[in-house]
């Protein structure tokens, strides 16, 4: 830095070298720009991401409006209950994450690194919970491109399901389609954010975020709770067509 | 003299959520879900994806408003949040416009 | 502001010199560009990059008027015509246009204009490089394992079905530039949010900084709907999945709903900071404030936000219902409003000015006379009972290449005429700059203007070969790009040139009102010495006048 010295608004001058914390970069005037600067860009890459499932959602809306008979049958096949402990078991993520930022606000270092191992326990566990649904449609052979058949649909051997025309039945392939863009999206987010959470473990472990510097972890937080609002809306969507036929 | 760029927030003091807020708010993501699962399976004709939504934008909201702290934000990031939600909704509205209205449409 | 005692002379540059140190020779090292934190460099970065894909795209229109000369596919197969104009769509879109004005001028003084010392996030922003770097390789790289045929709008079901060539790279190049894209909008917006210097306001700021500030909005709502769909693109050529395709119960047509919902923003994302140089270029040449400052800065907003509300007049014969294409179409004539609000103002601002016609200045009217012309012609096509007859033709060739070309090239080149002096610390060549100005103006127009005839009598667009009775036109428009060609090499050879041999600027060649004039060409590093405190509105001439004991210090 070759300039000695900042003039603030009211023209005091403050002497950098000792006024200048150790996280604030050289480009911000204060530690509270700085900090505001990365929180309203982390909203706006959020914002981005709301666009980004949008395009799906909107899709969703036009297809299940114009389907419904084979959203009914489709999502009728997925297991509601392993979608509900999925969602279950992802808001428990939130709140791990909720509680991770808090014990960086009142730098604890411990339980820092006790909540974000949580949180990524919590996210494995969906993961998990997640391809044993995956690997059960491809038994199922209802992965539009790689293995489908609509014989389930058009003659279903279990007796309270409704009997689609092989028209209708074809339209199956649109709601799976979106099932696996969107969860698939979704799951793809999820491990993004597995693998920056093992970052941040590692960098916690090291003294890191309670040092009263914590945006990055507050800025996680803000993308995990994003991915969870996802689910939000995905589990209704997606497993909760008409189920009471 | 305005200055508002750097300073305005600095006096917006950084609100610390404890963990009272986070598990009350837990436990009412809890509920809503557990509700919203119980619904699905009572027969409400148009009603079930109307309340299901409804639940879902409840849950989002909370998340959005005390795990994501908008509630105790900036009216910036206020904003930004709604900006978000009103392109969404310009999409999808304009989208519809042309769906909604075909001649051979599906609707 | 009265006009009156402002200066016309422009100051004497034979005792000027340049700043001992600076952002160019800080540091010397390959690395220290490649790891670079500092935007100015970052925007140095992008126009070598930019520079390099527009000549590619050129290489491409040239291919394509040469095909064109003759009425027979005479010089390409018709298919390898397709690839050609193809990668022209998409090299000039994605990896010129879009990056052009912001990503090189905007983030060069974007933070100098608001009085900080960098952009919000710099990392961020060497990175949105080094991502449009990657999605220009991909794209480079579909062209050179064979090409994409798909035209750059990537219709549905062709690109998923019907076609053969590399779509899922390019769409992949396409995806990541567009995230490029995203985080520099993400960027200019923290940055003008929050970054601004005391004293600096909203109505203080230049309307270079709002029209990068509507731009910027557009970039990141828009891009991530584009990336989207790619990916669904992607993924029915890959895996079969089926939310585009008909087979499977998919909408082509929706496809088309989300791609526009990018798309029609995106050109305003093209032509918005075209318009924010313009602003600049008009104000500075005839010494007075932009007449309607307040008009024109919401202007660029509205243009932003009108610009989500219309995308689906590229759908009119597509099939879309006729109520909605009804709505799209009067929703389409409001954008017009702030246009012509912009045009009007710009015009006004010229009358009683102290006009000077300096290269920048040249390239400015070219901006406001082809513009408008694009602009106008915009209507035509927005009115559906044109559109249906007009659309698919060379008639919206040319109305594109004249907001495109004519509007955002002109714009392009006024500002990096006209901050040339900052970026560099020395002046470009004056009157061969004026020549290539003039020759680019004549050439468009003989390039273009034939084809608005071309689309009317029924030329039809994206084909290898055409009825002999057009080909009187054609020969026109190919002699025209041959002068346009000229009109852009000039500055290719003259700019470098001028690196070493062009006479030294000083700080304020322009004798121009902006933050950026009152520091040294080329600016240190940190851009101010201290943050500067501004207690006078944007275009103050007169404040300029009498300022020279506030003159900011600087390191030289």
């Amino acid at each position: 830095m070759d300039s000695p010295a900042i003039a603030t608004g009211n023209g005091e001058v403050l002497a950098e070298a000792h006024a200048h914390p150790a996280h604030l970069r050289h480009h911000f005037e204060t530690v509270e720009q700085q900090r505001d600067a990365a929180s309203f860009g982390m909203w706006l890459f959020l914002l981005t991401e709301v666009m980004f499932f949008g395009g799906m959602f909107m899709a969703y809306l036009v297809y299940r409006n114009w389907y419904h008979p084979a959203f009914v049958a489709g999502c009728n096949t997925l297991n509601i209950w392993l979608g509900t402990i999925n969602t279950v078991v992802l808001i428990c993520s939130s709140l791990t994450m909720a509680m991770a930022v808090y014990s960086a606000e009142m730098r604890r270092k411990k339980s820092l690194i006790t909540y974000l191992i949580l949180t990524i326990v919590l996210g494995i566990a969906f993961l998990g919970i997640k391809s044993v649904e995956y690997a059960e449609k491809f038994e199922l052979h209802h992965v539009p491109g790689a293995s489908f058949s609509i014989e389930q649909f058009v003659h279903p051997t279990n007796p309270k399901a409704v009997a689609l025309a092989p028209d209708m039945a074809e339209k199956t392939q649109v709601y799976f389609s979106l099932y696996f863009a969107m969860t698939g999206m979704h799951a793809l987010h999820m491990i993004i954010g597995i693998t920056i959470l093992l970052i941040l473990v590692v960098r916690a472990f090291g003294g890191a975020y309670t040092d009263g510097h914590m945006t990055t972890i507050e800025n996680f937080g803000l993308y995990w709770h994003f991915v969870d609002i996802i689910w939000i809306f995905l589990f209704p969507l997606l497993y909760l067509i008409s189920r009471y036929r | 003299m305005s200055q508002h760029g750097a300073t305005e927030l600095e006096h917006q003091e950084h609100h610390v959520v404890g963990p009272k807020v986070y598990l009350a708010v837990f436990f009412a993501l809890m509920i809503c879900t557990g509700l919203t699962t119980w619904v699905a399976f009572i027969d409400l004709g148009v009603l079930n994806p109307v309340i299901a939504l409804a639940i879902a934008c409840f849950k989002a909201c909370l998340v959005v408003l005390f795990f994501m702290h908008i509630h105790y934000s900036s009216k910036l990031l206020k904003l930004t949040v709604a900006s978000g939600l009103f392109i969404f909704l310009v999409l999808v509205t304009m989208t519809l416009s042309d769906y909604i209205s075909r001649a051979w449409g599906l609707w | 502001m009265s006009s009156t005692n402002t200066i016309v002379q422009l100051p004497d540059q034979s005792t000027a010199q340049l700043p001992r140190k600076h952002y160019l020779n800080q540091e010397h090292t390959l690395k220290s560009w490649l790891l670079t934190g500092d935007h100015k460099r970052i925007a140095m970065l992008y126009l070598f990059s930019i520079t390099f894909f527009f000549f590619i795209g050129g290489a491409f229109a040239s291919l394509i008027r040469l095909q064109l000369l003759t009425p027979g596919s005479d010089l390409l197969a018709p298919d390898t015509y397709n690839k050609v104009f193809s990668m022209h769509g998409i090299v000039m879109i994605f990896l010129f246009l879009v990056p052009s004005v912001p990503a090189t001028l905007g983030n060069f003084l974007i933070p100098i204009m608001i009085g900080a010392k960098d952009l919000a996030f710099p990392k961020i922003n060497l990175l949105s490089w080094y991502l449009f770097i990657a999605g220009g390789l991909f794209i480079l790289a579909a062209m050179i394992l064979g090409g994409v045929d798909t035209g750059w709008t990537f219709t549905t079901p062709l690109s998923t079905h019907y076609l053969n060539t590399h779509v899922v790279t390019a769409a992949l190049g396409i995806f990541i530039a567009g995230f490029a894209s995203i985080l520099t909008g993400l960027n200019f917006i923290v940055t003008i949010h929050r970054m601004r210097a005391p004293g600096m306001t909203w109505f203080r700021l230049p309307l270079f900084v709002w029209g990068h500030y509507a731009a910027s909005i557009l970039m990141v709502l828009g891009t991530p709907v584009l990336a989207i769909t790619l990916v669904l693109v992607a993924l029915e050529r890959t895996i079969g999945i089926g939310v585009f395709d008909p087979t499977k119960g998919g909408d082509p047509l929706l496809f088309q709903h989300l791609f526009w919902f990018y798309s029609h923003p995106a050109v305003y994302i093209m032509i918005l900071p075209g318009m924010a140089v313009i602003s600049e270029v008009i104000s500075t040449f005839s010494r007075k404030r932009v007449f309607g400052y307040t008009a024109v800065a919401f202007s660029s907003v509205a243009i932003a936000i009108f610009g989500f509300f219309v995308w689906a007049h590229h759908m009119f014969i597509m099939g879309i219902s006729n109520y909605s294409a009804l709505v799209f179409s009067l929703l389409t004539m409001l954008v017009a409003v702030p246009s012509a609000i912009k045009i009007f103002n710009w015009a006004a601002t010229l009358y009683k000015g102290s006009i000077t016609f300096e290269t920048p200045m040249l390239y400015a009217f070219g901006f406001l006379g082809l513009f408008t012309i694009g602009g106008l012609t915009g209507v035509f096509l927005g009115s559906m009972g044109m559109d249906v007859h007009l659309t698919e033709t060379y008639f919206i060739v040319a109305h594109f290449h004249f907001v495109m070309v004519g509007g955002m090239l002109m714009a392009y080149l006024a500002g990096l005429h006209f901050w040339w002096p900052k970026m560099t610390g020395r002046m470009y060549p004056e009157s061969i700059s004026k020549l290539a100005a003039v020759v680019t103006f004549i050439g468009f127009i003989f390039t273009f203007f034939p084809q608005f005839v071309l689309g009317y009598l029924g030329m039809p667009r994206r084909y290898a070969s055409y009825p002999p009775e057009f080909q009187v036109l054609n020969v026109l428009s190919t002699a025209g790009a041959s002068i346009l060609a000229v009109g852009y090499l000039l500055p290719m050879l003259y700019m470098p040139w001028s690196l070493k041999y062009g006479k030294i600027a000083g700080n304020n060649p322009w004798q121009a009102t902006g933050l950026e004039w009152q520091i040294t060409s080329p600016p240190l590093t940190e851009n101010f010495v201290e943050t500067p405190i501004v207690d006078h509105e944007a275009y103050d001439y007169e404040w300029l006048a009498n300022q020279t004991e506030h003159e900011v210090k600087t390191v030289g």
